[in-house]
């Protein structure tokens, strides 16, 4: 049987790890009394699920559902007037939920706010493009990426992937490599399915090398033609592994057990 | 040999070279090779700065054309994502005969250093190359060199084109 | 839904055949105007454009999701493909960004070489501007010029770091590589070249040009509340009347420190742009003048010392065994940062390039965001495109300063 792979979580893993290491958190401070931050707090109270103050910037956790209204209330009454990014982090197969960030910043007093929220797999979360038009590209890209739908976007649709690939890409449950579709997807959409044996799957192995093509390298300036000879007469032999230094320890393989009794 | 096809490959066995006529042939098709503008990523500025003032590529004859149908070489410079692989191709497919391609750049030969699900592993999945340019980016006397060996690749080709296409014209 | 095959294109939503009079053309991903694959889908009624769709995607390769895949110090390369004009903007947003998380400071010397490093970067990026931009609007011999300037500020960074075009020159707690000799008199003999051909020749082509003028002027204007609503940053935030740039604001590296303004234009158009980014170029001459000083009075250390996360010295990797062991553990299994998550804005020469790093504990990042600034101004481009005229649409494309490897990622 072939070794389990845990599927929720397709990234490549350290290939080294440490089972007594405890990792340090980023250092989070209460927000100061009297502080622009704290006037934001305050105005956002009915929102606030929790609030910090982390690498200098206000994080607000909030709830999916009143997006719309907090990011209102921070854009007309703490002056956030540009929302600089927004995307999701994938945490399905930890909690089954996304975490959502918006960040803003505001212009006069040159601070910015973190807001965050959770959304269950399947919920979708409402469009804040009313209020910022940047949102119109950027809940399109996480969309795209994540599957996330949004609700009253005037137009949602696939914005980095082409309009007709199937699977979002960042999901912790896609391979980096892509998956079947992805593979083939270039072939048949240009020269059809039955091409796909003519030209061959793809090569996604990094690190292959052919010995001996290696040691022929062409030099510059003796380039040749594709698909000439350049062995000079050398045949190709195959590895001959050391007898003493590399053991095969399987080669005279167990004892077979008589006819048990 | 302006009037009829000689198939000389059956007859004799060998592609021979026509001397004259051939090499007068393909001197004029080597030595005003017309790219076709086709930046994709860094590569792209590298051949800009190949056709700007330093490195000048206008001195091999070449006169960077937007439109396929005006160009003789194809040179992929960047990553070609799945996305866009369907427009290389039909760009390729409108390019008119003599056509030849330099795949310029570690993500146009074989992905490169984007591994993922996104790119196209090698750009001769989709258009056949002719020379392969290595580099991250090259550099733009590498891109020279390279339109230097594509000029002796053409320079060595034979009357008889049995290439992929339809060579019926020969002097005309 | 069109069904897509092998002979027709498939443009699903589009309709090309239309019963009032506007036309629909694509602006494909493949154009000579050298921005990269932009496909903009125009709906011109005459010569007008009535809308217009930016569609972008072409050149996504997966960055992000290679980021989750590898460890912090092996992602740094990739960076450099973002904005791949001024390649060291970006390794350095991220640099600063994974610092921010670990919490350590690069040493003075760094801080002075990465700030060189930048402004030169922002003097190569400004120079690529205004000869794409000019070669669009027809100014083709600016071009040319521009490039000269540029080749030597690449023969720079060749000298530093031995890379024209994807420096990572910058490493995650500091540099890697001390200045070569004679870095500094030819920097500063470029600073003045560079100034002296921005007001000779760049200039003198240009600004009062009637042509030029009347291609620029009023074309692209962008009031202050769309350029903040839009997400608008950097040189397109400044040519509309907003004084932001976060050098200053929100100082990082060593701009606290150094003497420099900041160029802001009223005029909200190109033209308006057009002018900042000159200016800001003999801004970036002027700092780095300033940080020659502040370079030879620097102690030579180039990498900071926090050994949980950054290896020693080569010097002392190589002759000290314990930070032999160290180098390797962080190079085969990767530095572990503290969890939590941060967002890092700086001012690249396009505009706000921020990272947003969230970690686990992990040595792989558990999501990189990156924040681009051309993503946001392609996103702009739907609402400024109309009631333009289709030749200002090239104009205002290049005015906008886009660069295709940040806005697909």
């Amino acid at each position: 049987m072939r070794k389990y792979v845990p599927k929720d979580n397709v990234q490549a893993k350290p290939y080294y790890t440490d089972r007594y290491w405890v990792a340090p958190r980023v250092p989070r401070e209460a927000v100061e009394e009297g502080s622009h931050f704290a006037s934001v707090v305050e105005v956002m109270t009915p929102f606030v699920k929790e609030s910090y103050v982390e690498v200098g910037q206000l994080v607000i956790h909030i709830d999916a559902a009143e997006n719309f209204d907090a990011i209102k209330t921070l854009k007309e009454q703490c002056g956030y007037t540009q929302c600089s990014e927004q995307s999701a982090v994938d945490y399905l197969a930890q909690d089954g939920e996304f975490e959502l960030f918006y960040q803003f910043l505001n212009v006069n007093e040159a601070k910015r706010v973190r807001i965050v929220c959770r959304l269950k797999k399947d919920e979708a979360i409402e469009s804040i493009e009313p209020l910022f038009k940047s949102a119109n590209f950027a809940e399109r890209e996480m969309y795209d990426m994540f599957g996330i739908k949004v609700n009253n976007h005037p137009y949602l649709k696939r914005i980095l992937m082409p309009d007709d690939w199937e699977g979002h890409p960042l999901l912790k449950t896609y391979p980096l490599h892509g998956d079947e579709f992805a593979s083939w997807y270039e072939v048949d959409k240009i020269f059809g399915k039955e091409y796909r044996d003519i030209i061959g799957p793809e090569n996604r192995d990094p690190a292959r090398i052919d010995r001996y093509d290696t040691k022929r390298f062409s030099r510059v300036g003796y380039e040749v033609p594709f698909g000439e000879d350049i062995t000079q007469g050398e045949k190709e032999q195959p590895i001959e592994y050391s007898e003493t230094l590399l053991v095969d320890y399987n080669k005279n393989a167990g004892k077979q057990l008589e006819k048990r009794k | 040999m302006a009037q009829h096809q000689v198939n000389y490959a059956s007859a004799a066995g060998l592609p021979i070279a026509l001397t004259s006529v051939d090499k007068l042939v393909n001197w004029g098709r080597s030595n005003s090779l017309w790219p076709l503008t086709y930046g994709l990523a860094c590569c792209a500025i590298e051949m800009m700065a190949s056709g700007a003032s330093r490195y000048d590529f206008d001195r091999m004859g070449t006169i960077f054309r937007a439109s396929p149908r005006q160009a003789d070489v194809m040179i992929l410079a960047g990553t070609l994502s799945k996305k866009h692989a369907e427009f290389a191709r039909r760009l390729y497919d409108q390019m008119t005969e003599p056509k030849w391609v330099i795949s310029m750049g570690s993500c146009a030969n074989t992905g490169g250093m984007f591994n993922t699900y996104a790119t196209v592993q090698g750009v001769d999945r989709v258009v056949p190359v002719d020379i392969y340019l290595p580099g991250c980016a090259p550099r733009p006397e590498t891109l020279q060199y390279a339109l230097m060996m594509l000029q002796k690749k053409i320079r060595r080709e034979s009357a008889n084109m049995k290439k992929n296409t339809k060579q019926n014209l020969r002097l005309v | 839904m069109q069904q897509p095959n092998k002979l027709t294109p498939f443009f699903e939503n589009l309709n090309f055949e239309r019963d009032d009079n506007t036309m629909v053309i694509n602006f494909g991903p493949q154009h000579p105007s050298a921005h990269g694959q932009l496909r903009l889908v125009l709906e011109l009624d005459g010569e007008q454009v009535v809308k217009a769709y930016p569609d972008i995607g072409y050149l996504h390769r997966g960055i992000e999701k290679m980021a989750e895949n590898m460890t912090y110090n092996e992602f740094l390369p990739t960076t450099d493909r973002l904005d791949y004009i001024a390649s060291t903007s970006n390794n350095y947003a991220y640099a600063l960004a994974v610092e921010k998380l670990l919490g350590i400071e690069a040493p003075r010397r760094a801080q002075v070489i990465r700030t060189m490093l930048l402004e030169i970067n922002r003097i190569i990026s400004h120079l690529f501007f205004i000869a794409t931009h000019a070669l669009d609007v027809g100014a083709m011999s600016v071009f040319l010029y521009a490039f000269r300037e540029r080749e030597f500020g690449m023969d720079l960074m060749e000298d530093y770091c031995g890379a024209r075009l994807t420096h990572s020159a910058v490493r995650i707690g500091g540099v890697p590589l001390d200045l070569p000799d004679g870095f500094i008199e030819n920097m500063l003999a470029w600073c003045d070249k560079v100034d002296h051909e921005v007001k000779n020749t760049y200039e003198a082509l240009l600004t009062e040009n009637r042509i030029w003028k009347m291609r620029l002027e009023d074309v692209g204007v962008i009031s202050a509340e769309d350029a903040l609503n839009w997400g608008c940053t950097g040189p397109m935030l400044r040519g509309s009347n907003v004084k932001y740039d976060i050098r200053k604001e929100e100082p990082y590296e060593l701009y606290d420190e150094l003497d420099f303004d900041i160029p802001v234009s009223d005029r909200c158009d190109s033209y308006g742009r057009y002018m900042l980014y000159m200016q800001e170029i003999y801004q970036s001459t002027r700092i780095l003048r300033q940080l020659v000083p502040m370079y030879k009075e620097s102690e030579p250390q180039l990498m900071a010392h926090a050994p949980k996360y950054i290896s020693a010295t080569k010097e002392d990797i190589m002759t000290q065994n314990y930070a032999l062991m160290q180098h390797f553990v962080l190079v085969a299994q990767g530095m572990r940062p503290p969890k939590g998550e941060v967002y890092v804005p700086t001012e690249s020469p396009k505009g706000e390039l921020g990272f947003y790093i969230k970690s686990e504990g992990e040595p792989y990042a558990y999501r990189l965001k990156c924040r681009a600034p051309s993503f946001f101004h392609t996103g702009l481009l739907q609402e400024i495109l109309v009631g333009t005229y289709i030749a200002d649409v090239v104009t205002i494309i290049g005015s906008t300063n886009i660069v295709f490897g940040e806005v697909d990622r």
